[in-house]
């Protein structure tokens, strides 16, 4: 084989080829099958509707409001904390054993298994502080596993706002905290918004912490209160494929289509904002 | 009062850079509080090691070996799947894909790695399964082998993004190097790219394993759910993440399976807590 190192390169290049194609293929025909068999479901009653016949027809309208109750209470909670957190590690960390400790954290944050949230969320919000099964308590629960995502990204957002930028501020006699407000974050916005925006994707998508936090099997009806139970897409369709026998296939191809839309949707708003935000940038 | 509006903004400020330690040791704290009450009854070895998971029998047998070895199958698994296939990618979109290329593949990984695992598990459920059963000839799809195969797509997007950065970080010297002294670009990437990069690889191999084993929904949804010891690849097996999610909505608050479930919980983030830590040396090391 290394006889001839020309050969063996196209030999090794069409296995990586290979290896891209059994990736993105894959990819490629999963959200076709879903947009395929799920978009012929989708109407304006599927959507708006209650479910009925124990879930066996009707709509998932409790369910899409519910994620959306529930994505927004998790970002009220984790964006502002996760912003001051960055501004923290961007602006007023040094280089020193705290600051390394933090970014261990947070790395530790993101690698928890999504069910070990569910069980945390039980434990503290649900059983501890006595939320109950609470759109409280899982909107706190995806808060805090959304944490490090919009940390990371927010930090990053800051920290490429230049240098020199500061300096003309601190050097016009504004304060520190003058200079963060006015001419740091402003310059970081995009970045940062960017960060959300990936923070809701995850949060509208996850199962595992909502399991016992919050979700109700079947509920037709909306949630009263933060502390009424709530339905939510994931775990609605979690149960339609294996709890409920006989759902027609197409109501289970529509939700896992809203579900996926919704993600997805959340996902290419944060990837145009980034790229224009690299083609605009002035310095 | 401006110095006192800002003193306090800066100490509001601490206290949040400090969250993520807090919320870490919180999270550890809360597993440790419930889980640890199973140790009464059970002996630690026992638990780990004991052979059959029967929670609600009289009396429970609470040992979680059927369950260790059944995410342990399933990560291999998906070990094997996605290592070459994740690294192979990554290779071809860092040296050799051309650069629109190179976007829409980004682009593609990107979109994978946002699919909820609850559609990935559904995805699997209508077609992987099926499959599985009648290739193989077997009573039933919801085998170790389909978990793996699924799993194995979602540890790929980990693992291409973070040993495509490790590729990139490469000095660009040591390429030009290389072709200066004739070598072939593949000779280039197999003899000096990679061993350049190869903390990174690992690293990524490791945050993308680490991904597999803390996985939920996908798992319990196609791996048959059978907490038993495993003997083969092609047979249901469960997880010690899919035995939570399966499991807890029906154990009272403060029973001894309720207990039993938490300590699954502080062995998953042991496990996790290990993996990160060691993937981010191996990171910081390539600096």
């Amino acid at each position: 084989m290394t006889k001839n190192p020309y050969r063996a390169q196209k030999i090794a290049f069409f296995f990586l080829f290979l290896a891209t194609l059994l990736i993105v293929v894959p990819v490629g025909l999963i959200i076709v099958s879903i947009i395929q068999k799920g978009l012929p479901a989708i109407n304006w009653q599927f959507l708006s509707d209650m479910p009925r016949q124990g879930m066996r027809s009707g709509g998932i309208f409790p369910a899409i409001i519910g994620t959306l109750y529930l994505v927004a209470g998790a970002i009220i909670f984790a964006l502002p904390i996760g912003l001051l957190a960055a501004i923290y590690l961007s602006e007023y960390s040094k280089a020193n054993m705290l600051t390394r400790i933090i970014k261990l954290a947070i790395v530790n944050l993101a690698g928890v298994p999504s069910v070990v949230y569910g069980l945390f969320g039980l434990a503290l919000f649900v059983v501890f502080f006595k939320f109950g099964a609470s759109i409280l308590s899982g909107s706190l629960t995806l808060g805090i596993m959304i944490l490090p995502i919009i940390i990371t990204t927010s930090r990053e957002a800051l920290e490429s706002v230049p240098q020199s930028f500061r300096e003309v501020s601190l050097s016009l006699g504004a304060s520190k905290w003058q200079t963060i407000r006015h001419i740091v974050l402003p310059n970081a916005i995009p970045g940062i918004l960017t960060g959300t925006i990936l923070g809701l994707g995850r949060a509208a998508g996850e199962t595992a912490p909502i399991l016992f936090t919050v979700a109700a099997f079947y509920l037709p009806r909306l949630p009263d209160s933060v502390f009424d139970q709530a339905m939510a897409l994931p775990y609605h369709l979690y149960v339609i494929s294996t709890q409920v026998p006989n759902v027609d296939e197409k109501i289970r191809y529509g939700t896992a289509f809203v579900l996926l839309a919704l993600v997805l949707f959340m996902n290419l708003v944060a990837i145009i904002i980034r790229y224009k935000l690299r083609k605009k940038k002035k310095w | 009062m401006r110095k006192f509006k800002e003193f306090i903004i800066e100490k509001l400020i601490f206290i949040c850079g400090m969250a993520s330690i807090f919320f870490v040791a919180l999270i550890f704290l809360f597993l440790l509080k419930e889980g640890m009450a199973v140790f009464r009854t059970v002996r630690p070895f026992d638990f780990l090691f004991g052979k059959s998971w029967y929670p609600i029998s009289e009396p429970a047998q609470l040992g979680i070996l059927p369950l260790i070895l059944g995410s342990l199958l399933v990560t291999f698994g998906a070990a094997v799947i996605s290592i070459p296939i994740g690294v192979g990618c990554a290779v071809y979109i860092a040296e050799i894909a051309p650069s629109r290329l190179k976007e829409v593949l980004k682009a593609g990984i990107e979109l994978l790695a946002a699919i909820p695992s609850v559609v990935l598990g559904f995805i699997g459920m209508v077609t992987l399964v099926p499959l599985v059963k009648s290739i193989f000839h077997l009573p039933t799809g919801l085998t170790a082998l389909s978990g793996s195969i699924m799993l194995a797509f979602m540890a790929m997007p980990t693992i291409v993004s973070i040993a495509e950065d490790a590729l990139y970080s490469v000095p660009k010297t040591y390429k030009e190097g290389a072709f200066a002294l004739g070598a072939t670009h593949w000779q280039t990437i197999w003899r000096v790219m990679l061993p350049a990069a190869s903390s990174g690889i690992l690293a990524a191999i490791m945050l993308g394993i680490g991904r597999v084993i803390g996985e939920t929904m996908a798992v319990m949804m196609i791996t048959g759910n059978a907490a038993i010891l495993p003997h083969s690849i092609l047979q249901p097996v469960r997880t010690l993440t899919a035995t939570i999610a399966a499991e807890m909505g029906e154990a009272v608050v403060g029973s001894e399976h309720y207990f039993a479930l938490f300590s699954i919980g502080i062995v998953l983030f042991v496990i996790s807590f290990a993996i990160n830590v060691t993937a981010d040396l191996f990171l910081h090391r390539e600096r």
